[in-house]
């Protein structure tokens, strides 16, 4: 399900499972030669992001809008910067706590509902699930309310808010089917008999074994607040809100400076390609739990 | 009371989120609905009941019939979207699992668009997608000039009547990826046994896909286009960073943030509950099937 979620291990399945060697025939050349046009059909736009955002106003012509800058420069750059040095720093407040906290309710909620299951579980658990498909549309009217009506200070604090609350469903469904899948029963029983209760179990036994879940959930949650704009848009502005309000107001003027835009756009994109790049396997697990079931 | 005692401390660790959801899911879906059949439409406004007045409203009693045609953009948008991800999602996924080298590097560079937020690849997307034909063209109009491809130059998404099929393309480039992902997964998680029994049965490579791999692809399809298709319903960030909100690529999650612009809550929060309604029509049956398969499992 953006589905019931495949673990982390699933990822592994990802891998081949093992190489077979074939034959260089035509069939390959043709297999080849379609893999290489649709990565540089992928690559095109970072193609263009990168070189316009080191050309100069000057070299930013109809012509030669596809050509490497004649004169590398970081102008743009360095516009680019300085509109979102201040909303960068505000992101990193925002997309860290909102990881950290909605891993840790994730993993409490998880565990409850695949290790300590009580009657109607099932159908709580897809109570749950159900929030994370929402159009958040749906609740904004009222949501502005009540965080005001609450007195959570506007801007920052109101979205690590309301991101940790909308990412319980997403977190709790990772852990689920990563306890599901990974933490044997047993285990639990075996704790439960010597005398354990719920919480002894949790934070004794399956905490220190539910790093590659947290792993998944901390990049998830980061990567989702980092990229959010609906919930920003609603609930923030330029002077209080994150990287995606400050960029599309970089970028929405109606002659826009493309040059400036794209280096924006780039420098938003940074953390969340960094992570992307860095922790991959583990990226990939967050998006098969938007999708497959255990 | 042992039961009580045997499952009271799991309820409890639980009871903080399931009280926040009760609240902010369902409780705040309760006050959109209840908006939604008032006659709030401004900021001040009085907060009678209307019944179902916003909601005819917006099917036969709005200007220009603008809801109609933000449901139509919608649509277009869906159909090409679902059509563009599943079809290179799918295609690319083939690809690998036929068994290339470096298939890693490949995987990667497919997937990454994913990690990129709508707002940002707007930036680009609105460039490349420049409307411009002929001599000042620009964006990929302008590569396709250079390539003596004139014919194929076109106004994207500022024509009136398909503009919405050009705005899914950096949808798809997004998400195709992903699509691709979910179909990998499938394709290496058939049992070797199958894919053996079927050589020795005989069978040739065509056969092989055509009876036994991609019937056994259904499910994943199937949860591919359950996740494609409602997160094309909440399209925002991509058509407010492409287009901007305006008339022509207006889709109902764009309305809903241009009416509250006005402060015409009411009717805010009907066009709201009609995109959750849709979403849930798709969701709901799915979340119920895959509970089942999971407890047949």
């Amino acid at each position: 399900m953006t589905t019931v979620a495949a673990p982390p291990a699933a990822v592994e399945s990802l891998a081949p499972k093992r190489k077979v060697k074939r034959p260089f025939g035509p069939g390959s050349i043709v297999k080849y030669a379609l893999a290489i046009l649709f990565l540089l059909i992928v690559l095109m736009p970072l193609y263009v992001l990168i070189v316009t955002s080191f050309k100069g106003g000057g070299d930013i012509g109809v012509t030669s809008q596809w050509n490497l800058p004649e004169h590398w420069t970081t102008v743009s750059w360095v516009k680019a910067w300085s509109s979102l040095r201040d909303s960068f720093f505000r992101t990193f407040q925002l997309a860290i706590p909102v990881a950290i906290i909605s891993s840790l309710i994730g993993a409490a909620n998880g565990f409850v509902l695949s290790r300590w299951r009580f009657p109607g579980a099932d159908v709580v658990f897809t109570l749950i699930l159900f929030g994370m498909f929402i159009p958040y549309q749906a609740i904004m009217i009222p949501l502005r309310d009540i965080v005001t009506t609450l007195g959570i200070p506007p801007g920052i604090p109101t979205l690590v808010f309301v991101h940790c609350i909308y990412g319980i469903p997403i977190c709790t469904l990772i852990f689920r089917n990563y306890y599901a899948t990974t933490v044997p029963e047993e285990l639990v029983e075996a704790a439960r008999v010597d005398g354990a209760g719920l919480l002894r179990t949790f934070a004794w036994i399956i905490l220190p074994i539910s790093i590659p879940g947290f792993v998944v959930t901390i990049i998830w949650q980061f990567t989702s607040a980092w990229n959010d704009y609906l919930f920003a848009i609603f609930l923030s502005n330029t002077r209080n809100g994150p990287i995606t309000i400050a960029l599309n107001a970089l970028a929405g003027a109606q002659s826009p400076d493309y040059a400036a835009s794209m280096a924006g756009a780039l420098i938003t994109s940074l953390p969340t390609l960094v992570v992307y790049v860095l922790l991959g396997r583990w990226f990939i697990g967050g998006l098969m739990a938007g999708s497959v079931k255990s | 009371m042992r039961r009580l005692r045997h499952w009271g401390p799991g309820l409890l660790l639980l009871s903080p989120s399931l009280i926040l959801l009760a609240v902010f899911v369902y409780g705040l879906i309760a006050w959109t609905t209840k908006l939604s059949v008032s006659d709030q439409h401004d900021a001040l406004g009085s907060k009678g009941f209307v019944g179902l007045e916003n909601y005819k409203n917006l099917f036969t009693n709005d200007i220009q019939d603008r809801f109609t045609h933000s449901l139509k953009n919608l649509l277009i948008f869906t159909v090409v979207f679902l059509v563009g991800t599943m079809v290179f999602g799918l295609l690319w996924a083939f690809l690998l699992e036929r068994g290339v080298r470096a298939e890693g590097f490949f995987r990667t560079v497919y997937l990454f668009p994913m990690a990129v937020s709508f707002v940002a690849s707007g930036v680009v997307w609105r460039w490349l997608m420049n409307p411009v034909t002929g001599d000042g063209a620009g964006g990929i109009n302008a590569l396709f000039a250079a390539m003596h491809l004139d014919f194929l130059q076109n106004k994207w998404w500022t024509n009136p009547t398909w503009g919405m099929a050009a705005m899914a393309m950096p949808a798809i480039w997004q998400l195709s990826g992903y699509v691709m992902a979910l179909f990998l997964a499938g394709f290496r998680g058939i049992p070797a046994e199958l894919k053996e029994a079927a050589a020795v049965d005989g069978a040739s490579t065509y056969r092989l896909y055509r009876n036994v791999i991609f019937p056994q692809l259904t499910p994943v399809a199937l949860s591919a286009l359950i996740i494609i298709g409602h997160m094309s319903m909440k399209m925002f960030d991509l058509i407010m960073s492409v287009s901007g909100p305006q008339w022509l690529t207006e889709v109902p999650a764009v309305y809903v943030w241009q009416t509250l612009l006005t402060s015409d809550y009411a009717k805010a929060a009907a066009i709201s509950i009609v995109l959750l309604v849709l979403v849930a029509l798709v969701i709901i049956p799915y979340l119920i099937y895959t509970n089942r398969a999971e407890k047949n499992s």
